[in-house]
């Protein structure tokens, strides 16, 4: 009798927590959406902010979001994936794969804001200044640009993207290797024909989710690069020799706005944040809507590369 | 790699009068891993072209005495390796060995199947093509050759396509010889190749273990007594890292030398 109403109670008590879960993200979505689905319009995602970031749309946040969330896929993926293959394929056990996999683990838990602070000291003020330094001809490296701040924000998903990596290398069966090797191959060859066939799902699936995790951060952007208000888009019209047109270009030595930097703006530094609070409910929305969309193409790559395992 | 070797036989080798000669030779062996001693001065002759059958309890050091030959013992651990294992003669454990030309002559077949997630054909034609085959014509034929050496091309010709792990049990074992097959070994290693397996799929991988000696100096261990009486030329019996005793197979199983060894086959422990 005793044992059956404890059963009760456990199951009730952990039914509960599942659902406060679920009652939780509802209450976040459905707020952001009825506050958010009315602003949103073409005229919203398309057109720039006018009248002292009052009025208009959020076309530039949106675009620069795009732009250094690809520019930090670009410069942070290949780096931790191969980071993660030589931890787990390579080093093994040795004290110097230890204490990689030992500051990895510290990295990821290192608040965003000290990667931003971080960013400014080192890419800014070192790599940068040093960069124009050498070049000579004043300031064009040693500022804040879309460069820098899709480089920190490179640097802080790195961990993340490296244990998620190297989970989905672990996951690979020791016995797939161990046939590999006892066939005479080498362990490059094991590596690309046995193993990242076999958790390529899972290193894009980790990867993107934690993409879309650093695409929405705001801290490490905070002093490396996004402006609070840039009336042009980061562009730059390069020329093409003897033809006498140009082709425009994102240029990343350059200024961006970007979504979440913007709705911490339109809330706090705003001058009516009460006459702004539409914006912010439909940049809100744009900006979750956005990460959502990542993350729904994480999971169908995953359902795809789960289905094609099989065949290939 | 050359394909065609499968379809010739060997060159025979001439042997003393009365001694086989000795394909892999064991000398005063003794592996260890961390913190654990495997194997302890074990001298051992592996005749050529016979199937020799390595018995014993858990954990007495039989996997890590065939492993020791393709050097499969040592990945991603750190070993201790005193005396020498030879191959036609040649140190195995010499600086500078040639891993991968040595996992090219000695194959291996492990204790569960494990075919990789890829078609049957990629399955077989995997070692072909690390070792630099690439014609598709030659691959499909090493593919069918070594499918039809592991009886399994008459169910396996017409979803060559389909993914390997559509297979029973049984079949992917022998998918796995197969592979080892189609590298054209010398020495074909097998840890317990049939304790994942039933009893038809068993007696099956047997009679090709028979068919293999013509043409390949086989290892195998197991934990089966009556497999290996059934199977094997010679047979060596292990105890704690030691060998206790090898000979002929018919003599270890009706009048072994030592105590030990009879009181394992006839199983008063083990």
């Amino acid at each position: 009798m005793k044992r059956r109403f404890v059963e009760t109670i456990a199951l009730a008590l952990l039914r509960g927590t599942a659902l406060a879960v679920l009652l939780a993200t509802a209450l976040l979505l459905g707020s952001i959406v009825k506050g958010g689905l009315g602003v949103i319009t073409w005229e919203f995602l398309a057109t720039e902010p006018t009248q002292g970031m009052t009025h208009g749309g959020i076309f530039p946040a949106i675009f620069g979001t795009v732009c250094i969330t690809l520019l930090m896929i670009v410069m942070a993926l290949p780096l931790g994936v191969c980071a993660a293959i030589y931890m787990v394929e390579y080093a093994g056990n040795s004290a110097l794969a230890r204490v990689i996999r030992a500051s990895v683990n510290n990295l990821a838990g290192v608040p965003s804001i000290v990667f931003g602070l971080f960013g400014v000291g080192f890419f800014i003020l070192f790599l940068g200044r040093s960069i124009d330094r050498v070049r000579g001809g004043g300031l064009l490296f040693g500022q804040p640009a879309m460069l820098w701040a899709a480089a920190t924000l490179a640097v802080l998903v790195l961990p993340v993207i490296i244990v998620n990596t190297a989970e989905a290398l672990n996951a690979v069966p020791r016995s797939h290797r161990e046939a590999s090797f006892a066939l005479g191959a080498t362990r490059w060859q094991t590596v690309s024909r046995v193993v990242l066939p076999q958790a390529r799902a899972g290193i894009l699936t980790g990867s993107i989710l934690s993409i879309s995790r650093g695409a929405g951060e705001t801290a490490p952007i905070l002093f490396t690069g996004c402006a609070y208000f840039l009336p042009r888009l980061p562009i730059a019209h390069l020329g093409i020799p003897f033809t006498g047109l140009s082709l425009p270009m994102v240029n990343p030595l350059d200024q961006f706005m970007e979504l979440s930097y913007h709705i911490f703006i339109m809330a706090t530094q705003s001058t009516d944040a009460t006459l702004t609070r539409p914006i912010q409910y439909g940049t809100t929305l744009v900006l979750v809507a956005l990460t959502f969309l990542l993350n729904l193409a994480a999971i169908s790559l995953r359902v795809r590369y789960r289905r094609g395992l099989e065949a290939r | 790699m050359k394909s065609s070797v499968l379809a010739t036989p060997r060159p025979t080798r001439q042997a003393a009068p009365g001694a086989d000669p000795a394909k892999v030779a064991f000398r005063n062996l003794s592996f260890s891993f961390p913190g654990r001693q495997a194997l302890s001065g074990v001298t051992l002759d592996v005749p050529e072209r016979r199937v020799t059958a390595i018995i014993g309890p858990s954990g007495c050091g039989k996997s890590t005495l065939i492993k020791s030959i393709n050097r499969i013992a040592e990945i991603g651990t750190d070993v201790k390796v005193e005396g020498s294992v030879t191959l036609d003669g040649e140190d195995l454990y010499a600086p500078g060995m040639d891993l991968v030309d040595l996992r090219r002559r000695v194959g291996m077949l492990f204790q569960k199947p494990n075919p990789f997630p890829k078609t049957i054909f990629d399955n077989v034609a995997f070692g072909p093509r690390i070792h630099g085959v690439t014609g598709s014509g030659e691959l499909e034929q090493v593919v069918e050759t070594s499918l039809r050496q592991a009886a399994l091309w008459d169910e396996a010709k017409d979803r060559l396509g389909t993914s390997a792990l559509e297979l029973s049990g049984g079949q992917q074992q022998r998918l796995c010889l197969a592979r080892v097959l189609a590298v054209d070994p010398e020495v074909i290693l097998m840890d317990e190749p049939c304790s994942a397996l039933d009893p038809i799929s068993t007696a099956r991988i047997e009679e090709l273990i028979e068919e293999l000696r013509e043409r390949y100096t086989v290892v195998i261990v197991t934990h089966n007594m009556q497999q290996a009486a059934r199977v094997s030329d010679r047979t060596a019996f292990l105890l704690s890292g030691q060998l206790v005793e090898v000979d002929d197979t018919e003599k270890i199983f009706t009048t072994p030398a030592d105590r030990r060894t009879e009181d394992y086959i006839t199983g008063r422990f083990g």
